[in-house]
């Protein structure tokens, strides 16, 4: 009856993931992805060296109060000092160490969250969906900022930057949720899912070992992405002075110096590196979420330089 | 940024025999829907208030004693003061269940407490004082940015790979990964330090009267067009970025291929045909990014130190003026939950297949 | 179809030196159509040739791949890059008006030409009709567009036309979700048919519906063509359907026309192996019971096409001749052409294949 046999797949795609098929599949086929993650990960490389080769090997502290005050850029602080006379350089980089632990565990308290219960709602269905269906869009509507301020009204820098991490985890794993509910939904019918169940398997085995595995792509974007917005969100909230002031963090930095009038003296030294910072970390998860939305929305891809490459040798009005 | 809000299921083709039917079965569809978002609302609603309950409750300590003794150092504190204060913020040996019933009363009444900071001011009309503020600030910049990243993602993505494109879907992202706070902070520098155009701070030359004059309005633009700028710069990236990949992808339908091929004018083509589907998830997204805005221009107030409830939740939370911060999270999160539903009653409009979704 | 003339293949496009005669609606001469860049063509249709005559059905079969929609896409310029034209002409001749040359013409003479002159039914009517606007509004912008009719009039015309193909009247207020499957189909086209084209582009117009709705919608096109005069080109993949509704065939694979021809011969007896691979893989609308055998292997990758004959690792016929040259489309005699070096010894279908 049929003309011809079934095309193959055309992506392995279409099998099921196990955890060392998936953990392959982690790096992102997309350019901006990767670039985007490349920028992401020389942040990750300066928060994990950066503090011991700037205090270590360049002598520099972020909070020793020397008598060099608000020096502009020089040979001795690269990228000057504080009214203080702390170097801003070796500030910038310990705070983007401390930016990264707490954005870090911000995320991966969301991240967990999030896939718990998008796991649950979209395996088991019904009103356990429901009612976690609802939690979640009720939890997405609401605004996270003012629930976090307020949260870190109470603590008061009490717990350090982790308690304000665990708070932004706690009010921002609503997003994810939802993604890891479509996506478990959607695997709940595939043919591997329903006999590991015929086979009497264990729910709890089946979404750890069957289900979780394929959910992996969808975890780490959320991670990645939910990484930068927590740091955004503990820069937003250490700038206004609610976070923890006595750590040193790109938030701390920007709070200082607008307390101390840097943009009235000029001191541009002082807050352009640390916005600058976070700008450009914000614009690599922006290149992620677009390199994904590429890779997960076929027709977005090769709508750049591709199209206007072809589109110049053209004939004459044939389009 | 293309996820919508809305279950937007498939639709179910309906067969009605005559059009009069067919209108009335649609009305009572619509009519369901718009029941199911109200429930939504009300449901997510009360999460608020039991949020705002919860907290200082889950609070080490107990606030209510902190905030009554305060209140105490500045003046004699009346036991209707007490009452309200004990009753939003906690009574040690009252059953939780008790004690939410008095919170729901005295919220009932519109009682939130009085302002440490500023007492023996009611919050309530310290915030209605701020509110206004906010909500004009908030609802013209959203809709300005919306207008115009849609506006400019419809151009640049009928012709994904353009010059134009090849400028603005770069220049999104990067506008949009920047944090509101550091914006604000760059245009104060810029065009209020370093080139004095704008006001600093303030919502109004404070050396007039309020009052429909032409001078307080104009103090009034004057003073509004840097946080304005703020969150317009933040978040028309978001918008743009969306109608762009929206547009891309149905440009690719077969109704818009359709519509060309009826040789209809490209504007026509691109408007009533891409355009207007590739908005429903941008309006759908309307709703989710209304809590971001407001969370972005608290950070704007805050900076320049404009008269609304943003600035008022900063000061608040440097004064530890908890019943005012309280307040102004359950204020702000049913505001935020009012317009989600507007935005979401807009899209049900719009849309004519989520009248079917049963 | 009747003649190939490559003779005026690159010169450009003048109807008037080389009109073909009076019955010919559409003249396709060497059209080519590439995917991809400059660099790394891929040819999607290669020297395609092909004419069609006023009030004729033409069917063009083959199977997914074959260049079929690329063709049409092409003519219609509905191409999208990374596909263009790489070479050939392709000329319309209007009943009334002059010549139209389909690659060429501007922007401006293209819209004008659209819906007045050529129509297209797309596969998926779910998909043709936009969601979010009532029927009436999609049927009156064409009119008011190109006849400049006022709107009530438009409405009047459009209600009449919904009606021809049955659906009421009161229907115009629907929106698409709103109807059946098959109405929405039969909507469609009622739509394509509104300002009488010359020639209707049919791509797989019945393949999103049930052989019911299939049969009801041919046949309301059929009754359409006689009444209206217009001319219509029908892509398929299913041979035996076009036997019931065309006048003549041709078959594409791998982007060429490998065979064509008046219906009932082509479909008797095929000359090109893979036009009877096509028809025996299909079972008849009515008549006789057939075998059914499918055809082995897959379409070709376009990517990496054989030097010779496409079809041949497939051709169960294959020789050392088909490997070397791709075999010319020939004159077979009565009106037929047929690509293949073996199409005067191929053994005479076993008509009795039946079982």
């Amino acid at each position: 009856m049929t003309v011809s046999p079934p095309l193959a797949p055309l992506t392995p795609s279409a099998d099921r993931l196990t955890w060392r098929t998936a953990l392959r599949r982690l790096v992102p086929a997309n350019r901006k992805a990767r670039v985007g993650l490349a920028i992401i990960g020389v942040y990750v490389l300066v928060a994990a060296v950066g503090p011991w080769i700037v205090q270590s090997l360049m002598g520099l502290s972020p909070t020793e109060l020397t008598g060099d005050v608000l020096q502009s850029p020089s040979g001795a602080h690269p990228l000057g000092t504080t009214q203080d006379g702390s170097d801003v350089l070796a500030q910038l980089v310990v705070g983007t160490r401390t930016s990264l632990l707490v954005g870090a565990l911000a995320a991966v308290v969301s991240t967990t969250l999030s896939v718990a219960v998008g796991l649950i709602g979209g395996y088991y269905g019904g009103t356990v969906d429901s009612v976690l269906g609802a939690l979640t869009n009720a939890f997405l509507v609401l605004p996270g900022l003012p629930l976090v301020i307020v949260l870190a009204g109470y603590l008061r820098g009490r717990g350090g930057p982790f308690a304000v991490a665990l708070v932004i985890g706690l009010t921002g794993w609503a997003w994810g949720a939802r993604s890891k509910r479509v996506q478990t939904l959607s695997l709940r019918g595939r043919d591997f899912v329903v006999g590991a169940r015929l086979l009497g398997e264990s729910n709890l085995r089946i979404m750890l070992v069957e289900v979780l595995p394929n959910l992996l792509p969808v975890i780490s974007a959320t991670l990645m992405l939910s990484l930068v917005t927590s740091i955004l969100a503990v820069s937003g909230l250490d700038f206004l002075g609610i976070g923890d002031l006595n750590s040193v963090s790109w938030g701390t930095m920007l709070y200082f110096a607008q307390q101390r009038q840097a943009m009235v003296a000029g001191a541009w030294w002082w807050f352009v590196p640390p916005g600058v910072a976070i700008t450009v970390l914000g614009a690599a998860a922006g290149l992620v979420n677009f390199g994904i939305d590429e890779l997960t929305n076929p027709r977005l891809r090769g709508a750049g330089g591709k199209a206007a490459k072809t589109r110049k040798p053209r004939k004459k009005g044939v389009r | 940024m293309t996820a919508t809000t809305l279950p937007v299921g498939e639709a179910q083709p309906s067969q009605p025999s005559d059009t009069a039917g067919a209108v009335r079965r649609r009305r009572g569809g619509r009519a369901r829907v718009l029941l199911r978002r109200v429930g939504f609302y009300l449901g997510t609603a009360a999460v608020a208030i039991t949020l705002n309950f919860v907290i200082p409750r889950l609070m080490p300590g107990d606030p209510a004693s902190v905030i009554l003794n305060k209140l105490a150092q500045q003046s004699q504190v009346t036991p209707a003061t007490e009452k309200s204060i004990r009753a939003l913020f906690g009574v040690p040996d009252e059953g939780l269940w008790q004690q939410y019933l008095h919170y729901l009363a005295q919220l009932a009444h519109g009682d939130l407490g009085v302002s440490i900071a500023y007492f023996p001011q009611p919050v309530s009309e310290m915030i209605g004082s701020g509110l206004p503020w906010t909500l004009g600030l908030v609802s013209l910049t959203t809709v300005l940015a919306f207008l115009l990243g849609t506006g400019i993602g419809i151009v640049s993505g009928a012709r994904p790979g353009s010059r134009f494109d090849s400028v603005t879907a770069p220049l999104a992202t990067f506008l949009g990964s920047m944090p509101y706070f550091w914006v604000a902070t760059m245009l104060l520098l810029l065009l209020s330090v370093t080139v004095p155009v704008f006001p600093s701070q303030n919502g109004y030359d404070l050396g007039l009267d309020p009052g429909f004059t032409p001078a307080f309005i104009g103090s009034v633009i004057e003073h509004g067009f840097l946080p304005a700028v703020t969150i317009i710069v933040s978040s028309v990236g978001g918008w743009l970025l969306g109608m762009r990949n929206m547009m891309i992808t149905t440009v690719a339908e077969d109704y818009v291929t359709l519509a060309e091929a009826k040789g209809l004018s490209r504007r026509r083509v691109l408007l009533a045909y891409a355009a207007r589907n590739a908005m429903l998830p941008q309006i759908a997204g309307l709703a989710i990014s209304i809590g971001t805005v407001v969370g972005g221009s608290l950070l704007a107030e805050a900076v320049f130190a404009y008269p609304g409830v943003g600035y008022l939740f900063y000061q608040a939370v440097v004064n530890l003026d908890y019943p005012l911060m309280q307040a102004l999270f359950l204020t702000i999160s049913l505001s935020v939950l009012l317009a989600n539903f507007i935005a979401d009653s807009v899209y049900v409009l719009l849309d004519p297949r989520t009248r079917e979704d049963a | 179809m009747t003649s190939l003339g490559n003779t005026h293949k690159n010169m450009p496009a003048n109807p008037h030196e080389n009109s073909p005669g009076q019955d010919v609606l559409l003249d396709v001469e060497g059209l080519s159509v590439d995917y991809g860049t400059e660099a790394d063509p891929l040819p999607a249709v290669s020297e395609v040739s092909l004419r069609v005559r006023r009030g004729d059905i033409l069917g063009i079969a083959g199977e997914s791949g074959s260049g079929k929609t690329t063709l049409i896409n092409a003519l219609l310029r509905l191409l999208r890059p990374p596909a263009q034209v790489r070479s050939g002409r392709a000329t319309l001749y209007p009943r009334s008006g002059t010549p139209l040359d389909l690659l060429h013409a501007d922007a401006k003479e293209l819209r004008e030409a659209r819906w007045e002159q050529t129509a297209v039914v797309f596969q998926s009517a779910m998909n043709a009709l936009n969601p979010v606007s009532r029927l009436s509004a999609q049927f009156t912008d064409v009119l008011r567009t190109h006849r400049r009719m006022p709107k009530s009039e438009a409405r009047e015309h459009a209600a009449h036309m919904l009606e021809l193909v049955g659906i009421p009247a009161a229907r115009l207020d629907s929106y698409p979700h709103e109807l059946s499957g098959g109405m929405r189909q039969r909507a469609t086209i009622a739509l394509s048919l509104v300002c009488e084209p010359d020639l209707l582009v049919m791509d797989e117009p019945t393949t999103a519906v049930d052989v019911v709705m299939q049969r009801q919608i041919l046949r309301q096109v059929i009754r359409l063509q006689r009444r209206l005069g217009f001319s219509v080109v029908f892509i398929t993949h299913d041979l035996s359907l076009l036997l019931e509704i065309a006048d003549r065939i041709a078959v594409m694979y791998g982007g060429r026309i490998v065979e064509s021809g008046p219906v009932g011969a082509l479909y008797r007896d095929p000359r090109h192996p893979y036009t009877r691979g096509l028809r025996d893989s299909f079972p008849p609308l009515r008549g006789p019971m057939r075998k059914l055998n499918g055809i082995p292997g897959s379409p070709p990758d376009l990517r990496r096409l054989p030097p010779g004959c496409p079809f041949e690792p497939r051709c169960p016929y294959a020789s050392s001749e088909c490997t070397t040259a791709v075999p010319e489309l020939k004159d077979h005699g009565a009106d037929r052409l047929v690509a293949c070096v073996h199409a005067d010894t191929l053994p005479v279908p076993t008509v009795g294949g039946r079982v």
